[in-house]
């Protein structure tokens, strides 16, 4: 078979001639599509700094073959903010300082977003720190990035801004 | 990685045919499979991917009280069915208290069932490893083994299986649901993985070509729903492999256990069931000098396979001490910290 997969991609579907089935979602957002915010971390899965959502999930992109989510709607760190507006889960760890160096940031948020969505950790600090395990942060922000949580959390929660949700 | 050839059935008959090629594997999320194949560990020729295939990713209450879960149901999508984890919070505890969030989104049913073991020299193509070359040998035995097992272990592998869900559907008499070429048969799930004996690269019951395409749980595991919980210890808090592990369910009569179940994760190459601890608890009333027998009984026939001691006696106090909190009741919301061990429960005592 000829290999292509169409995704949604930040809200643009479009269908993607794959040159090789080895591609993961990782490799062909950062290699072919020019979107790197998603990182490269470990590329096994154990680090989370390519957390990506998609059809509305967190996954680790480095472990989704691209061919295999033919149809996929995703979204990436690139399509979070409306134009100079930033999400407010970025704009939440700017102000708890949940990152240091940065790397590990786009899947930090990614995975924050999923998390809110998903609605099984409350306001609960511990339960944001379990759900929040799977992405790693070497600078050891993560009492900024609990706070961060926290604070998008109710933000989001307020009527007002159900939408950007 | 190694590269291969990608189908895409749409049916499970038609994943049966493609997967009969020599050199085939099923694909599901990946999530292990991916991983293994970029560590060179696994070299497939052909991935048929499964995840396409509809109908295999549904929660249904058969009509005789039976609970058939489809093989493609995401980790977290079971874990947080309400109307499953209700009835069985070991399993949802146990699932959640595995992986990542990012992980449980993507990893199914089916998959966990099948994930490889994490031993270290079997993920390492340049040690000797009778799993994954027989014949090779095995570097875990005189390596770094304080993770490996201490029950049913063999010479030539002395690997554990990392899951944690297939330890509480053990415990519940769940049943794994198969397809191959031949039709459709069943296994119960505590037959389903083989210890290692001297072919530690033939890992479950699974004939070439055969998937698996649900778990069911029989009416009766719904009895346990009021005393049942899942316990992990493991090196960090969260998102880590079972040191030791164990699920514990009973039903609890006039102050009487009328029925127990017991199966330890993290200590053997398959989910442990502890039928010698079960039928200690029967008919007896639940305190800790009981569950400490219990526990005795469920390690009687324990043996370190190198530096890893300490887990017979750590196994002996998980299951004691999962066994008092199944006592106490499941609790009405699923613990912040699933399974651990640093959860707060007032008024469980602080060690086992």
């Amino acid at each position: 078979m000829g290999l292509s997969t169409t995704l949604t991609i930040n809200g643009v579907t479009r269908t993607i001639e794959l040159d090789d089935p080895r591609v993961t979602l990782l490799d062909l957002l950062r290699e072919q599509l020019g979107l790197t915010g998603a990182k490269k971390g470990c590329d096994r899965g154990q680090c989370g700094a390519c957390t990506i959502i998609v059809d509305g999930r967190r996954i680790n992109s480095c472990l989704a073959l691209a061919v295999s989510h033919d149809g996929a709607d995703v979204l990436t760190i690139e399509g979070v903010a409306q134009g100079d507006r930033l999400h407010p889960v970025q704009e939440a760890f700017i102000a708890h300082d949940g990152l240091q160096c940065g790397f590990c940031t786009p899947g930090q948020i990614m995975s924050a977003i999923g998390l809110i969505q998903e609605g099984q950790a409350g306001n609960d600090p511990e339960r944001v720190r379990e759900a929040m395990s799977g992405n790693l942060c070497r600078c050891g922000a993560y009492r900024g990035i609990t706070e961060a949580v926290l604070e998008a959390k109710k933000t989001l929660d307020a009527p007002s801004r159900r939408e950007v949700a | 990685m190694k590269t291969f050839d990608y189908v895409r059935p749409t049916t499970v008959r038609e994943a049966v045919a493609a997967a009969a090629e020599p050199g085939a594997a099923y694909l599901a999320a990946g999530t292990n499979l991916l991983d293994l194949m970029k560590g060179g560990v696994t070299k497939p020729d052909r991935l048929v991917d499964i995840s396409h295939i509809s109908g295999l990713d549904r929660v249904e209450d058969l009509a005789d009280g039976s609970v058939r879960i489809g093989a493609l149901i995401r980790n977290a999508d079971l874990a947080h069915d309400r109307n499953f984890a209700r009835r069985f919070r070991a399993v949802a505890e146990a699932l959640l208290s595995g992986a990542s969030a990012q992980l449980r989104n993507a990893a199914t049913v089916g998959g966990n069932l099948l994930q490889r073991t994490r031993c270290a020299y079997f993920y390492d193509p340049a040690s000797a490893c009778n799993k994954r070359h027989p014949g090779t040998g095995c570097d875990a035995r005189g390596g770094d083994n304080r993770l490996h097992a201490i029950l049913g272990w063999s010479e030539s592998c002395i690997a554990t299986h990392p899951s944690d869900f297939s330890v509480a559907l053990a415990a519940l008499d769940a049943v794994v649901e198969i397809e191959g070429k031949a039709g459709r048969r069943e296994i119960p799930l505590e037959a389903f993985h083989r210890l290692p004996g001297d072919r530690p690269d033939r890992e479950t019951m699974l004939e070439p070509s055969e998937m698996i395409i649900a778990v069911r749980l029989p009416a009766e595991a719904v009895r346990f729903a009021a005393h049942s919980r899942y316990l992990k210890v493991r090196d960090r808090t969260s998102y880590a492999f079972a040191i030791v592990s164990a699920a514990a369910a009973l039903r609890i009569e006039a102050d009487v256990i009328a029925q127990a179940r017991v199966a330890m994760g993290g200590v053997a190459l398959k989910p442990w069931r502890a039928p010698e601890a079960e039928a200690a608890l029967v008919g007896a009333r639940p305190d800790a000098a009981l569950f400490r027998r219990a526990a005795e009984a469920a390690l009687a026939e324990a043996n370190p396979a190198g530096d890893n001691a300490f887990k017979i006696e750590l196994a002996r106090r998980v299951v004691a001490r999962a066994l008092s909190l199944a006592a106490a009741g499941t609790p009405q919301r699923m613990p912040a910290l699933p399974a651990s061990p640093f959860a707060a429960v007032s008024g469980a005592p602080a060690h086992a």
